[in-house]
């Protein structure tokens, strides 16, 4: 749009802009006046969901965010957590969720520079990235195209900066179709003396812009993914950004560079509404003012306005706020790495944030309101609808055949085909690639420490019980960490929501946050960051929207001492194979019920917190000791499934016992019971006589050795069946 | 790649810049390591071969100087014609990182003289554009006078060209890295760098690394 075209401002306008009319009421009592068309625009997306957390925030709120060893909780760019040897971890996760149904490639690739900005921003050199993903129904024709796109765009991006991607979850439900989440994320590490904030200080400090030119894409991105999609969904094509990973890998490298000396004050990178947002918060957050000429703002495209300026999503670009005295060495820097580098304005003691553009004034905002009024809304809720209870179960196939179908479904099949499109070991500190623990584990240069990296949520589980399924998210990236021996630390978390308009979504979201809490606090393992992303609906021709699962995907961070200590699932020979935790045989919910009966019946497993504790303690305290030599949680599949995936994943196999259990042999082998653990130990006995004393339910499954998976019916599968089965699924879908 | 040469040699390798001009007196070995030179924009490794430094490069290979070109160092290698043929995009129009085999072709160079010929080990690989390629007649060339480097095998030694679960990227011959005319130069595309430390998963490429450091410095 250019100025000539500009409309006038009125609540039409603001409507347009995503605005309400109580919104830009209050607009027009901040400003005493009719805003400018910028003006308008920077309202606009401030207020956007988005940015502003306007539905979300009061709950958020309620989550736990501390711990002696939490250095940052959210509020900055990433959360910080102390790893030792005067070192933090820096993580977090975002989504990229609208961006990635309308353009897969650019979607999915921009959001892995997005996260990625988030944590170098604070002077971590970025040493893994995750990614959560959720795709529609594998049978429409729609998800192959996404999936396809999705996959080249994490790798693309990825690879392309030299940061492995070392783990990450994917499912498969027709609730995703037209709305496929793409969560990323990044942890990295940083002296913890050298760690670097958001808030502006120092009146007349340079403000700085690096890194790519401005273009006119992306603009109004945050109020693109503030709201539902419809039948036009695709037209919005022009508001999905284009990434470009190499100049990431630059603005990386300068801008560590750069944080090696003493010149920056503060720093933000340019996410969602981009410059708008970078210069409002640094400056709100350090209460000063702030004065832009964009002018000065290095452009792509000729004829950009002011409001083109302010609301682009051009990638790549960061604002730093520098010593006056530092100018010409920070420019030096970004010189050699070929950068842009403009000093587009100062900070000032007015309190407002003032953009200039040839000449004239095109906005002139105080800041405090602009933050503070930010609207914050406690939407209505209503309980969402209760599950079928279960019909009595007639188990149709029997053990062995469910067995062969659960590995070779689609949220249970290999994944090697998605992963072997990222580089998982560039930078040579990859312990434990994808596949191979149960948490990745990378080590950190220099040091013996390894960090335990997980993503984790069963979404089914949060449809039937958004609370349990909340407190379930966390407690499986919990067991994740602790089945490879680490400590788990903290959480970063993205919440993915249907429309908080919709007052059973917005309940389900109440409830997902009270589970997180509750699980968050039982654990000692705290939210130090995170993202919501809501308005993930699909309208149908017909008018009618659906909703996604509710989707609380949960990024976990522990950290091992010495990396060594860390175990995967691949067993030695000779090992006796036993099971830790209480199983009940609860089918509610889970993938036998799914794949093997069709139905998505009955109550999520129940989930003991305090249980979760003890045995997932118990165990680690025997990773550490070396008792344990390789250890898998139960999870989707249950206990026949985690013992296959083990057997899958190294050389040795296993012969299984009878279960001396008294249930149904399909609840005992396909139920996911929660908080429970397989693990190979040298001394069977002693491991019971052990966990009898720690008060931990444990049971003997069988013993490693053999060339397959021995059944207790005397039947044997062997591993190269079990991996064609297992390795059908992706190929079958992607390659055909 | 530099930690690799830091834990073999015991050295830390000098970081040479781009757009320098020159290189530090004394090398024993210039290494072009993998990564995005450029993003791969273009040709992978077209823009980076012509990189100032590039030139410096050239007169210490015509002065017999040892280079190791891996991934996009190779790719550079190739752009600059100090090593035959060409890497196209990989067969299956995919990114692949995954663990391959590589069969040893001769041992008696600087690169391959901890293994003995035929040896085959593991070592990951990482890129998009591994499909190595060039004129029958380089081929045959390269071919009759040893140099190739390796080859893509099964875990047991076994050629077959033509079955992309053996010869991942589609290269002819299943190549997987070459030598100059000398014997000097060596570019490959997968990582040996990075199975170097148990803690990693094995030392499977280690023996280049400890080969060179005996041949160049001991």
């Amino acid at each position: 749009m250019s100025a000539k075209a500009q409309r006038t401002v009125d609540e039409a306008l603001a409507r347009e802009f995503g605005l309400t009319a109580e919104e830009y009421g209050n607009v027009l009592s901040i400003m005493g006046r009719t805003p400018s068309f910028t003006e308008l625009g920077i309202f606009s997306v401030m207020w956007s969901e988005h940015c502003s957390y306007k539905s979300s925030r009061a709950y958020l709120k309620t989550l736990p965010t501390t711990a002696p060893w939490v250095i940052h909780g959210p509020g900055e760019n990433a959360g910080v957590v102390d790893i030792g040897n005067g070192l933090a971890a820096i993580f977090k996760m975002e989504s990229h969720n609208h961006p990635s149904f309308i353009e897969p490639y650019q979607g999915a690739a921009t959001g892995v520079g997005g996260i990625l900005r988030d944590v170098f921003t604070m002077g971590a050199r970025p040493v893994a990235n995750l990614n959560a993903l959720r795709f529609g129904d594998p049978n429409n024709p729609q998800t192959r195209r996404i999936v396809d796109g999705v996959v080249r765009g994490v790798g693309g991006y990825g690879n392309c900066v030299g940061v492995p991607t070392v783990g990450g979850e994917i499912n498969f439900h027709p609730a995703y179709d037209g709305n496929p989440l793409v969560n990323a994320m990044t942890v990295g590490v940083a002296r913890q003396d050298r760690i670097f904030l958001s808030a502006a200080a120092g009146v007349g400090n340079p403000v700085i812009y690096v890194g790519s030119r401005t273009g006119r894409d992306g603009i109004h991105g945050a109020t693109m993914s503030s709201s539902e999609f419809d039948e036009d969904a695709l037209a919005k094509r022009p508001t999905v950004q284009v990434g470009d990973p190499f100049v990431e890998k630059l603005l990386i490298e300068a801008c560590l560079e750069l944080m090696a000396t003493d010149a920056i004050v503060a720093i933000q990178d340019m996410g969602a509404a981009g410059l708008t947002s970078s210069a409002v918060e640094m400056a709100g957050k350090g209460g000063v003012g702030i004065d832009l000429d964009l002018d000065n703002v290095p452009q792509r495209e000729r004829g950009m306005t002011a409001y083109e300026m302010m609301l682009s999503e051009s990638q790549e670009r960061m604002l730093i706020v520098l010593r006056p005295d530092r100018t010409e060495q920070a420019r030096a820097i970004f010189d050699k790495w070929e950068l842009d580098f403009a000093v587009i304005g100062h900070l000032t003691d007015t309190g407002n944030i003032v953009i200039r553009h040839k000449g004239a004034v095109e906005a002139e905002i105080p800041l405090a309101p602009l933050a503070d009024q930010a609207p914050v809304y406690h939407r209505p809720t209503a309980p969402a609808q209760k599950p079928q209870p279960m019909e009595p179960i007639i188990d149709p196939v029997g053990v062995e055949q469910a067995l062969i179908r659960l590995i070779g479904c689609p949220d249970l099949a290999s994944r090697a085909w998605v992963y072997n499109q990222y580089d998982s070991t560039v930078g040579g500190q990859t312990v434990r690639r994808p596949g191979a623990a149960d948490a990745a584990i990378i080590k950190v240069e220099d040091t013996e420490i390894g960090l335990a990296l997980t993503t984790d949520c069963t979404p089914r589980y949060c449809r039937a019980n958004a609370k349990l399924g909340g407190a379930q998210a966390v407690a499986e990236a919990w067991r994740n960490i602790t089945a490879t021996g680490a400590r788990p630390l903290a959480v970063t978390d993205n919440l993915n929501f249907g429309s908080p308009e919709k007052p059973e979504v917005m309940g389900q979201f109440v409830d997902a946050i009270a589970g997180m809490g509750e699980a968050c606090r039982a654990l000692d393992f705290p939210v130090v960051s995170g993202n919501v992303s809501l308005y993930n609906e699909t309208r149908a021709p017909d008018g009618t929207s659906q909703s996604i699962l509710p989707t609380p995907a949960i990024g976990g961070l522990g950290v091992l001492e010495n990396v060594r200590q860390a175990v995967g699932l691949e067993m030695p020979e000779g090992c006796d194979v036993m099971l830790l935790g209480e199983t009940k045989g609860q089918l509610g919910q889970s993938i036998w019920l799914r794949e093997i009966l069709g139905a998505q019946d009955g109550e999520p497993p129940e989930l003991d917190l305090a249980a979760e504790r003890r045995n997932g303690d118990f165990v680690r305290g025997l990773i550490l000791d070396g008792t344990i030599v390789a250890c898998h949680d139960v999870a989707d599949g249950g206990v026949l499934v985690a013992v296959t995936e083990m057997v899958m994943a190294g050389q040795a196999g296993c012969v299984l016992d009878a279960p001396q259990s008294g249930m149904r042999p399909e609840a005992f082998w396909f139920g996911e019971d929660q908080s429970r653990y397989i693990v190979a130990v040298r001394d069977g006995q002693a491991l019971a006589t052990l966990a009898a004393k720690a008060g931990v339910p444990c049971r003997r499954l069988g013993r490693s050795g053999g060339e397959g998976l021995t059944l207790p019916s005397g039947s044997t599968i062997s591993k190269a069946r079990l991996l064609a089965v297992h390795s059908e699924f992706f190929p079958r879908l992607m390659d055909r | 790649m530099a930690i690799a040469l830091r834990g073999v040699s015991g050295h830390a390798p000098a970081m040479v810049w781009h757009r320098d001009t020159a290189l530090p007196e004394g090398l024993d070995l210039v290494v072009l390591p993998g990564g995005f030179s450029y993003g791969d924009y273009l040709r992978c490794g077209a823009m980076a071969a012509h990189a100032p430094i590039m030139a410096a490069i050239r007169d210490f290979a015509a002065r017999g100087g040892h280079i190791l070109g891996v991934c996009n160092g190779f790719q550079i290698l190739t752009e600059t014609q100090l090593l035959p043929g060409a890497l196209l995009r990989n067969a299956a129009l995919r990114f692949l990182s995954q663990d391959c085999w590589l069969r040893v072709e001769r041992n008696d160079t600087p690169f391959t003289r901890h293994w003995a010929k035929g040896d085959v080990y593991r070592t990951p690989m990482a890129h998009g554009d591994g499909n190595y390629i060039a004129e029958a007649e380089t081929i045959r060339m390269l071919e009759d006078t040893g140099r190739v480097a390796f080859r893509y095998v099964a875990e047991n030694g076994r050629l077959d060209a033509g079955d992309p679960q053996l010869n991942p990227n589609g290269s002819m011959n299943a190549i997987a890295g070459v030598f100059s005319e000398n014997l000097r130069i060596c570019g490959m595309m997968p990582h040996p760098e990075d199975l170097v430390d148990p803690l990693m998963g094995g030392e499977d490429g280690k023996p280049l690394f400890t080969g060179l450091v005996e041949a160049l410095v001991g």
